[in-house]
């Protein structure tokens, strides 16, 4: 078997693609670059959407790319089971997508926050947390303005009774999601969403918090190594 | 041709951060009596032709597919005179 292919998406405004398809190599995955215009999914095994400032953040965050072209393929194909992660502006168009319930609006203190925050993986059965233990504390960048949190009553009681609310944020809540919540996943636990970003926490060098970034990349290939 | 207005809000639970920053912001400029301030969009969209049932059921489409999101947003459309 090759080696194991992540498309990374590129919208206008995407700015973190390329620090996500550094990610996925140094995983040892093949990355594959999507263009939010092409009606293809390149026969990947699972999409990173990364973050950004897609179409400028028009109108609401990830509202306009969540009709890109390639969404028109993405969104059928990540019902049918395909893994994707969406970090920072890719939670965001996920939400939009309905792929993810609830919404991302502007952050409870009005500022733009950008800074390591700790989060503890609430659920490591998920396809991009399975290298994490539950429970684990894990360190990794936030940098959004838009990162609150938000759905009805209803939603977040399902989401914490099923287990879908797979990172909160410890010391301190950024943007005052509701519950804590940093990211969440879908029922099947294909999709998933979060704002902090991974993808910068893979390398020492860089200046990232450390490498718990790894852990995100490292799941889903295993996932693809047992399946 | 026809003007129709579709108004978005934060629905009434939903946290406005900006229009709450806005209202603290009003006392120091002395207008006073302010309970409280919320934020939106309004759209103006243009018709090509009149604003009849199908051209508002349209308007009524758009605001739920684009111009609003309704897990977060209220929505108002109306013709302008």
């Amino acid at each position: 078997m090759g080696a194991a292919r992540v498309g990374v998406v590129t919208f206008p405004g995407t700015l973190d693609d390329q620090d996500a398809a550094r990610a996925v190599r140094h995983a040892g995955a093949e990355a594959v670059p999507l263009w939010h215009a092409d009606r293809d999914l390149r026969g990947v095994d699972a999409v990173f959407l990364p973050g950004g400032f897609s179409y400028g953040d028009y109108l609401r965050c990830g509202a306009i790319s969540r009709f890109a072209p390639l969404m028109e393929e993405l969104i059928p194909a990540a019902q049918a089971g395909l893994p994707v992660l969406g970090t920072c502006n890719g939670f965001q168009i996920l939400c939009e997508a309905h792929l993810l319930p609830g919404a991302l609006t502007r952050n409870e203190g009005l500022h733009y926050v950008c800074r390591d925050q700790a989060i503890r993986v609430e659920n490591a059965k998920t396809a991009w947390t399975g290298d994490f233990a539950a429970g684990q504390r894990i360190t990794l960048p936030v940098k959004h303005g838009e990162g609150r949190y938000v759905a009805d009553p209803g939603t977040i009681a399902a989401l914490e009774a099923e287990g879908r609310v797979v990172f909160r944020y410890l010391d301190g809540n950024p943007n005052g999601s509701v519950n804590d919540i940093a990211g969440i996943a879908n029922e099947a636990g294909n999709v998933v969403g979060l704002m902090p970003h991974p993808e910068h926490a893979v390398e020492d060098l860089t200046g990232a918090p450390g490498v718990d970034g790894r852990g995100f990349f490292t799941s889903i290939l295993k996932r693809f190594v047992n399946l | 041709m026809a003007r129709v207005i579709v108004d978005v809000m934060l629905k009434p639970e939903i946290l406005d951060p900006q229009g709450q920053a806005i209202a603290r912001a009003l006392p120091r400029l002395g207008f006073a009596g302010v309970a409280q301030v919320r934020q939106g969009k309004r759209f103006e969209v243009e018709l090509d032709g009149p604003a009849d049932e199908a051209a508002l059921a349209d308007v009524r489409k758009m605001a739920e597919t684009l111009l609003a999101n309704t897990v977060i947003e209220d929505y108002a459309v109306r013709v302008e005179d």
